[in-house]
C-alpha cells in the first residue's frame, strides 16, 4: 500500500457511561469525524487491559484509542484512574518496542463531549497517518532462506555416509 | 507403552543454557528410575544419541520428548520439527522452550546487531577479527559446499514452530515439578493436552511474607533498600513479579530478600506475561496526580521490558522489538 492512500486502522476502546454515549450523540448531532476507528464499548475505560492494546497491535492496528469518563466522575469511582497509570506505564514501555507513542491515545470524554470524541479521533487519524503504517507482523518474518536452509540439512542428512557396521 | 516393553525418552536443547538438563539430573538417583521406565534414546547433555538414529523411528515412536530451549536457528527448527513428527508426547521444557527466557531477550536485537556485538566487539574473536568475518550458510571450499545453520532475527518459542503438548514452567524447573511430571506420565495422571503441568496460583500464595495493602509511592532497585524480612516486598516498593506469576518454585526468591523475577511465566488465561504486570502495578501506585504518576514511573522502571518481559519476550503478543534489518549478514 503506498503511502498517500494509508487508511489507519484504530481501535477504539470506549467506556459505556460516558465516551460510547459520546460517540451517540456526535452521531445523533451528525458530527462529522474520520472513518479509520473501529469502536469497542467497554463498561469503564478500567476494564482495557494492557494486553487487549498489545493483541491489536499484533493483530494489524496501527493505533489505539482509550476514551472515558474524566477524573472523579467514574461510573466505578476511581476506576478510570487506573487508566490513566496503565496509560503512563504503556507510554513508558512501547518506545522500548520501536512504537511510538503516539499510537496510543488517551481522551477523557463525558457523555455531552461529542465533539471533544471527534475531535480526538480526528486528531488521532492525522497523527498515524503522518506515522504511517505499524503492520506488527511483518516483523516476524525471517529470512527468506529458513525454509531452505531446513531441507538442506535433511538432504545433507540422506547424502551423509553411513558408516559401515 | 505397553507394560513390559520400555518407552522412548528423548531430552533435547536448543537455544538454553543447559541448566533444564542440570535440573533433571537434580532429581538425584530417581534418574535410575527413569532409565529403568525408559531407554533414554537422545539426550545432548547426558547421553549418546545420534540425530540420524532418530531419522529413521517411525513417527511417533518416542514415548515422551523434553524439549527445553527457544529456537534460534534453523538447526534447532529442524530438530524441533523432527522430535515433534517422532514423538507421541512433546513437553516444552522449563522457560526457554515455553516462552523464550533469557535467549529471548536478544529479541531487542536483530541479527545483524547480535553479530556485531559477537564478532566485532565481544570476545568471541578475540584479539581481534580485522576481516570482520561473519558465520555464513553456505561457505564454497575446494571439497565441495559446507552449511551452518541460518541464525534468526527472532528467536521463537516451541509452540511458535511446532505443536506442543504439554508445558513445564520454571528457569529452570525445580527437581521436584520435573520428577511430579515425570511420575504422572509413567501414572498416566497427565492433565489434558495443551496444559501447563503445574498449580495455577500465584507466587503471592507461596510466599510466607506479611501482605497488607499495597500502595507504592516509590519503587527501589534492590540495591537501594534494605528490605524488611517479613513484609511483602512489593509493598516496599521492590518491584517483585510474585503478583504476576505462576507459582510451583516454593517462593524461594523472596525468601531470601531477593524479588520474584517471574521465571515461571504467567498463570493460565494470561496472554502476555508483561501486560499482566504493567495492569497489576497500575493498580497500586498511590498517585492520581498524572505527573506524579509519570514521576514514580519512569525514575522507579527504567527497563520497563527487561522488568516485565525478563523471561517472556519471545512469547509475548508482541513478540520482540521493532525490527529494522536489510536481511543482509
Amino acid at each position: 500500500m503506498s503511502e498517500n492512500t494509508f487508511e489507519p486502522k484504530i481501535v477504539g476502546f470506549l467506556c459505556n457511561w460516558c465516551s460510547y454515549t459520546a460517540s451517540d450523540l456526535a452521531g445523533t448531532a451528525r458530527m462529522k469525524y474520520a472513518p479509520n476507528v473501529r469502536i469497542i464499548r467497554v463498561m469503564c475505560s478500567g476494564r482495557v487491559d494492557p494486553s487487549f492494546l498489545l493483541k491489536a497491535f499484533s493483530l494489524g492496528a496501527d493505533a489505539v484509542l482509550i476514551a472515558g469518563c474524566h477524573p472523579g466522575d467514574c461510573h466505578y469511582q476511581n476506576q478510570n484512574y487506573k487508566t490513566m497509570r496503565r496509560y503512563s506505564m504503556i507510554q513508558h514501555t512501547l518506545p522500548q518496542f520501536g512504537i511510538e507513542p503516539e499510537r496510543v491515545k488517551l481522551v477523557w470524554a463525558s457523555a455531552a463531549e461529542g465533539q471533544r470524541l471527534a475531535d480526538a479521533i480526528d486528531e488521532l487519524s492525522a497523527e498515524v497517518r503522518e506515522l504511517g503504517p505499524l503492520n506488527w507482523s511483518k516483523n516476524w518474518d525471517e529470512n527468506g532462506r529458513r525454509l531452505e536452509a531446513l531441507e538442506d540439512i535433511a538432504k545433507e542428512h540422506e547424502e551423509a555416509m553411513e558408516v559401515p557396521l | 507403552m505397553s507394560e513390559n516393553q520400555k518407552g522412548k525418552l528423548a531430552v533435547y536443547w536448543a537455544a538454553s543454557c543447559g541448566g533444564c538438563d542440570i535440573n533433571t539430573l537434580g532429581i538425584d538417583t530417581k534418574i535410575l528410575d527413569v532409565a529403568a521406565a525408559f531407554d533414554i534414546i537422545m539426550w545432548p547433555c547426558a547421553t549418546d544419541g545420534k540425530v540420524r538414529d532418530i531419522e529413521k523411528l517411525s513417527d511417533g515412536e518416542i514415548d515422551l520428548c523434553l524439549f527445553n530451549g527457544g529456537i534460534r536457528t534453523s538447526e534447532q527448527e529442524y530438530m524441533a520439527r523432527l522430535l515433534r513428527q517422532k514423538s507421541k508426547v512433546l513437553v516444552a521444557f522449563g522457560s526457554c522452550a515455553i516462552e523464550g527466557c533469557i535467549p529471548g531477550l536478544a529479541n531487542m536485537n536483530n541479527r545483524q546487531e547480535i553479530f556485531d556485538t559477537v564478532y566485532k566487539e565481544g570476545s568471541a574473536t578475540y584479539p581481534e577479527n580485522p576481516d570482520d568475518l561473519r558465520p555464513q550458510h553456505e561457505t564454497e571450499m575446494p571439497e565441495g559446499t559446507l552449511y551452518l545453520p541460518v541464525f534468526y532475527d527472532t528467536l521463537k518459542t516451541l509452540a511458535q514452530t511446532v505443536e506442543v503438548d504439554y508445558y513445564l514452567p520454571g528457569c529452570p524447573p525445580e527437581p521436584e515439578n520435573i520428577w511430579k511430571a515425570l511420575t504422572a506420565v509413567l501414572e498416566g495422571t497427565l492433565p489434558p493436552p495443551g496444559s501447563v503441568i503445574g498449580p495455577n496460583t500465584t507466587v503471592c500464595d507461596e510466599c510466607p511474607r506479611t501482605r497488607t495493602e499495597k500502595k507504592i509511592k516509590k519503587f527501589y532497585r534492590t540495591w537501594q533498600i534494605k528490605p524488611d524480612p517479613d513484609v511483602c516486598l512489593l509493598e516496599q516498593g521492590i518491584l517483585c513479579n510474585g503478583i504476576a506469576t505462576r507459582a510451583g518454585c516454593g517462593a524461594l526468591c523472596p525468601q531470601v530478600n531477593s524479588p520474584c523475577i517471574g521465571c515461571h511465566g504467567p498463570n493460565d488465561g494470561v496472554q502476555d506475561y508483561g501486560a499482566r504486570m504493567i495492569s497489576a502495578l497500575a493498580s497500586v501506585i498511590d498517585s492520581e496526580d498524572p505527573d506524579e504518576i509519570n514521576r514514580i514511573i519512569s525514575e522507579g522502571i527504567p527497563d520497563p521490558v527487561g522488568s516485565f518481559y525478563r523471561f517472556s519476550l519471545a512469547g509475548s503478543l508482541l513478540r520482540r522489538k521493532k525490527l529494522h534489518t536489510s536481511h543482509k549478514d
